[in-house]
């Protein structure tokens, strides 16, 4: 039996970098606010001090930061022939758990969508007709938001981070150096730009003789000190090549711990606790209103915690399980396609080209999570698509997160993975190698979506989310397409060889590609085609805020990161300057 | 613990709670941590490696893995309750668990026969860099499979067991450490079946290789319920880590892999090195316990 304990205004379920920025919004606005995190308390000098930071072993493939799937996982499937199967053990994807959670060992890859990004179906359909929108089952949809309504968001996420970048489009006009593809932007980023390594440096030269537009990858790896306007410090990044899928000992790398959690946690109106799990969230009996969450702590003592409103802010993939467990909002069903959650589940999809000198010294393992130099020309919608057979598009990076060698050694194509011969290319290639990423959008699909497992269950009993995925021929072409425009420039910087790693076959949880899980909660401009509106929330229980990629329709070309947090910023904005006074829907249905 | 942290009715102190024990029932077996001198985590533990050797016959062998930090920054710690500040204590960082101890605790001797054999056929000794046995892979294998990823502590592995396709990934109810201990055997009596009763550590080099593409491919099957693709990938992945990772954990040893790769360690700033293209950074190699010359050994 649960212990009711005593009512707050607000309840984040999550503590990551969603419910960071909701934490923070709505203390300042004076709310009580209480978040709750299944994971432990994490911070800088007791979880990932330098002196013990850089270990590939513990953290990259012992899954020390990672959730722990033992405790809970996911069913998977390429479709709805298959039977789902837990994913067992970590790979496609990394998923995050703990304070701060995916916020404390991604990248720090800070992008913008591009305005037509947030237009996928309008936008495509009216340059390239109905077709290229419904072919393949495609089932994008516009956002019912605009580039322009996230821009001043995006911003004040910059410069909470502090982004080390160059603009390239100013107010409209378009800035030498930067990424003249990007929407106006209205201000320059808070820090410079990264100082390249050697290999990226090849690739932008490489790219401008091909006439593409190369530019710095804009990144929260910062490239100077940085004080952000709430008094949190960063210090320079020092490239240690131990960024992505760790934590950083040195302060370096924006995170919930470096810029929101110094202020968040000395306010009197801000609660944290950790090791707490919430079951579900609490409706009136007519199903319109939350009145808070259930969960369960560590000590297995369950607690029913009334609130105000209820802030999902937990990953997409617990956020949808959620609102499928707790009834909010009717199920997607792929075989009518009516529905909505669980509706245009979406993902990454990514391909490489690795590239190998026989005397350039690369110094590999010289990195940071989101060094790179980085051609935009062919991402969303940045070049014609006509008769190409597919939408969207990828950017592509000359990037070196590091050289961590148990996972970041490339070999030559025809190499044995084992063996003397695996091992003299290795010593061979290591310095003298590196690889070209190209990171695809990925459209939604008619049959690719998120429901509840009718079979595997979590250490609570509950059900598992169940993904039923695969990439489609819209993805496939995509994907080649850009695959070839990479190896044009690793070609063109003139190496001994290059080797190409396209993306074949059925989607496969094994190797890890990228922990950019997108849609399920999907926003919109009516209840008919989404989950939440344009401010994030619930169409069903107006209370209910649903945070993160779980709104994104589709995916596009970037990582989401930015994305996510401009959307957070967009809510709470909206929360504070008109839903407090008056709680009840933002929009109108 | 800052004392302006307050704590409420179901928060707990780290310095007044006895340390957690942790028995959330897992795949019919039970899950603790065991950082507790406490009397009852003791008792668990002795339940637990009784239950593992009547289940997969996993000797679970604590003595030799080091002592998990206090705070080892994963799921089971106690409820927390944080208020009007950023909490801090004494003494609590995350520091890694390495391997010490010397000698086998996990492989029985047969088993030592068998991964010796076949890491150094993985990874091959020669001028150019060490072999897998001497970088000290099998004790980094040993230390590994005696301990928490041995018991498969971040795998999910509650049934059904279908066997679902190649998409869906590992998908058996083995920890790696029961997974290595079946394979093995399965292994050694296909070897005794196809190459007139002999043991793979005693076959020719022409020969181990032909078994180990065997298993790579799929191409060989095994008895006892071992997928051989499955074992293979998992011993060649745990191979390079023990080949590749830190010293402290018992492989690498004198960091010589990444000598002979040029991967300087565990260095933490490159700052200088970032605009100088192409040149060799000239800095020794270094691990978390530091390199030779650091200090007498």
């Amino acid at each position: 039996m649960a212990t009711t304990l005593k009512p707050v205004d607000a309840v984040l379920v999550g503590f990551g970098w969603t419910g960071a920025i909701m934490g923070q919004e709505l203390c300042e606005a004076g709310l009580q606010v209480l978040a709750l995190e299944r994971g432990p308390w994490r911070d800088t000098s007791t979880d990932f001090a330098t002196g013990f930071a850089q270990d590939e072993l513990r953290y990259m493939w012992r899954h020390h930061l990672f959730q722990n799937v033992a405790d809970d996982t996911l069913t998977i499937r390429n479709n709805v022939s298959q039977e789902a199967l837990p994913m067992r053990h970590l790979g496609a994807f990394l998923l995050g758990t703990g304070v701060g959670s995916g916020g404390v060992h991604w990248n720090g890859q800070i992008w913008r969508f591009l305005p037509s990004d947030f237009l996928t179906k309008s936008h495509n359909q009216q340059r390239y007709g109905k077709k290229a929108v419904t072919d393949y089952d495609l089932t994008v949809q516009d956002w019912g938001t605009t580039y322009e309504e996230l821009e001043p968001f995006y911003d004040q996420f910059d410069k909470l981070c502090g982004t080390s970048g160059k603009a390239g489009n100013l107010k409209g006009v378009i800035q030498p150096g930067g990424n003249p593809f990007e929407g106006p932007r209205a201000s320059e980023y808070p820090t410079p730009p990264m100082i390249q390594t050697y290999a990226p440096t090849l690739f932008g030269k490489a790219a401008a003789e091909l006439g593409r537009h190369p530019f710095p990858h804009p990144t929260g790896n910062l490239s100077q000190p940085y004080t952000n306007p709430l008094g949190a410090q960063l210090g320079a990044c020092t490239y240690c090549g131990f960024c992505e899928k760790f934590g950083c000992g040195n302060y370096s790398k924006a995170s919930p711990q470096t810029t929101i959690l110094p202020s968040l946690m000395t306010k009197g109106n801000f609660t944290l606790k950790t090791e707490c799990e919430v079951l579900r969230v609490e409706l009136t009996p007519d199903r319109k209103r939350a009145t808070g969450v259930t969960y369960v702590n560590s000590a297995g003592e369950e607690f029913f915690q009334p609130a105000e409103m209820v802030i999902l802010s937990a990953y997409i993939l617990q956020n949808v399980r959620l609102l499928l467990l707790s009834g909010i909002g009717k199920p997607y069903d792929p075989k009518t396609g009516e529905g909505v959650v669980g509706k245009n589940y979406a993902y990454q999809t990514m391909s490489s080209v690795n590239v190998f000198f026989e005397d350039k010294i690369l110094n590999p393992f010289i990195g940071a999570g989101a060094l790179a130099t980085v051609i935009d020309d062919f991402n969303g919608d940045n070049f014609d698509h006509s008769g190409l057979g597919f939408i969207g598009g990828a950017y592509i990076a000359g990037m070196v997160t590091g050289g961590r060698p148990i996972e970041m050694i490339y070999t030559p194509t025809g190499t044995p993975a084992w063996g003397l011969e695996w091992k003299h290319a290795a010593a061979k290639n290591y310095l003298r190698s590196f690889s070209l990423s190209v990171h695809g959008s990925c459209m939604s699909h008619r049959g690719n979506y998120l429901d509840l497992d009718p079979t595997y269950r979590d250490i609570h009993g509950r059900p598992m989310l169940r993904m039923t995925f695969d990439f489609t021929d819209n993805e496939h072409k995509m994907s080649d397409y850009l695959t070839d425009r990479a190896a044009e420039v690793a070609r063109a910087m003139n190496p001994r060889e290059i080797k190409l790693n396209r993306r074949t076959g059925p989607f496969s949880v094994v190797p890890y590609q990228t922990t950019h899980n997108t849609g399920g909660a999907i926003m919109g401009d009516n209840p008919s085609n989404s989950v939440v509106n344009k401010y994030l929330q619930s169409w069903d229980a107006p209370n209910v805020f649903s945070m993160g990629a779980g709104a994104f329709p589709q995916n596009a070309g970037y990582n989401p990161t930015g994305t996510v947090a401009a959307l957070a910023y967009h809510a709470a904005r909206e929360i504070r300057a008109r839903y407090l006074k008056d709680p009840g829907p933002l929009v109108q249905a | 613990m800052s004392p302006q942290n307050k704590l409420d009715a179901e928060g707990s102190d780290l310095q007044s709670q006895p340390l957690h024990e942790r028995t959330d029932d897992i795949g019919g077996w039970h899950r603790i941590d065991q950082r507790q001198p406490e009397p009852r985590a003791q008792s668990i533990e002795v339940d637990l490696v009784r239950r593992r050797l009547i289940l997969g016959g996993a000797v679970v062998g604590l003595g030799g893995v080091a002592a998990a930090a206090i705070h080892d920054g994963e799921l089971g710690s106690p409820p927390q309750t944080f208020r009007g500040a950023v909490p801090w204590r004494e003494g609590t960082a995350d520091a890694p668990p390495g391997a010490s101890g010397s000698g086998y605790i996990f492989f029985t001797t047969e088993e030592v026969a068998f991964i010796e054999a076949a890491v150094s056929r993985l990874i091959p000794n020669d001028s150019v860099g060490p072999g897998a046995v001497e970088a000290n892979v099998p004790f980094f294998l040993d230390r590994q499979l005696a301990g928490k990823f041995g018991q498969g502590d971040h795998y999910y592995l509650r049934g059904p067991w279908p066997k679902g396709t190649p998409e869906q990934g590992y998908q058996t109810r083995f920890t790696p450490a029961q997974l290595y201990r079946a394979a093995i055997s399965a292994i050694d009596k296909y070897v005794a079946a196809n190459f007139n009763g002999g043991s793979f550590s005693k076959l020719t080099s022409e020969d181990k290789d032909n078994v180990l593409k065997g298993l790579e491919s799929g191409a060989i099957k095994l008895d006892d319920s071992v997928d051989s693709k499955t074992f293979f990938a998992m011993i060649l992945q745990n191979t390079k880590e023990g080949y590749f990772s830190d010293p402290i954990y018992g492989g690498n040893k004198d960091m010589g892999a990444w000598k002979m790769i040029g991967f300087p360690g565990a260095h933490y700033d490159y700052k200088e090195w970032v605009p100088r293209h192409g040149e060799r950074v000239p800095y020794p190699t270094v691990g978390f316990k530091g390199r030779p010359g650091w200090r007498e050994t």
